[in-house]
């Protein structure tokens, strides 16, 4: 399979006001070529939260998108750190480190990664001091 | 019911003139934790929320709400709407806290 699509994206620590603009364009990229509006839900969902992880929890972050041929869409999030301790823990609903800051904002739900986990088709985290690497898929027909 | 008939039942004021209101609402959804609404709201739902400030009118955008309304007089700033202008969101302020404004919703069969 070879890939149709490719976008990288910077996403910057503490950017509150820019929070959600990738997660946009990704949005809108993929609409473009064709993705249900049902899957593009998903997705929004999916890579908004991802997107808020990366402001407020890590020291910013890269995401890359990825479509293959065969509908396959790849959405990777990865950040510098400083990692999550227990990512146990942190896929639990409702469980939340967000500073005061961000909860004054209604961030910090510790709905974040559940909400991720339950709407991706594919969902591997690895995290350690050095960074977190978030691996989301979603299958699309094209 | 769309958005200008509900404004025309409430009198609830409308931060963005300049978009129109010709749109239908389907059903509300209340809360102010942004994940929460993130993972349960529907498109097409008005969302009710006491939250202003720009990364609402992102998740409204990413799930598709048909618009916000800002309940119990929280301070909508004038930035605020223009934001939510340019990137043709609809708000709506209420005065009623809350629980009232979505009575009114229920009440007008929405």
């Amino acid at each position: 399979m070879d890939s149709i699509l490719q976008k990288e994206y910077t996403v910057v620590q503490d950017d509150y006001v820019n929070a959600g603009k990738v997660s946009s364009d990704i949005k809108t990229t993929l609409a473009e070529i064709g993705i249900s509006p049902k899957i593009l839900r998903k997705i929004a969902v999916a890579s908004y939260e991802s997107e808020i992880n990366l402001i407020i929890h890590a020291y910013g972050g890269k995401v890359y998108l990825d479509v293959s041929d065969d509908g396959y869409i790849s959405l990777v999030f990865k950040d510098p750190g400083p990692g999550i301790p227990d990512l146990e823990k942190a896929l639990t609903p409702g469980w939340s480190t967000a500073s005061e800051k961000a909860r004054g904002m209604g961030f910090g739900a510790g709905m974040g990664l559940p909400n991720i986990q339950r709407v991706s088709d594919e969902f591997d985290i690895e995290s350690s001091p050095q960074g977190t690497t978030l691996k989301l898929g979603f299958r699309a027909a094209v | 019911m769309t958005i200008k008939e509900l404004i025309e039942q409430t009198g609830w004021k409308l931060s963005t003139p300049s978009l129109s209101t010709d749109i239908e609402i389907k059903g509300a959804y209340c809360g102010d934790l942004l994940s929460w609404v993130m993972g349960n709201g529907e498109p097409q739902q008005a969302w009710i929320t006491v939250q202003v400030h720009a990364n609402v009118i992102a998740v409204a955008l990413l799930r598709e709400f048909s618009c916000i309304i800002v309940a119990d007089d929280a301070n909508v700033t004038e930035e605020f709407a223009a934001k939510a202008a340019a990137e043709e969101l609809v708000v709506l302020e209420s005065s009623m806290p809350v629980y009232e404004t979505a009575k009114k919703l229920v009440e007008l069969g929405i």
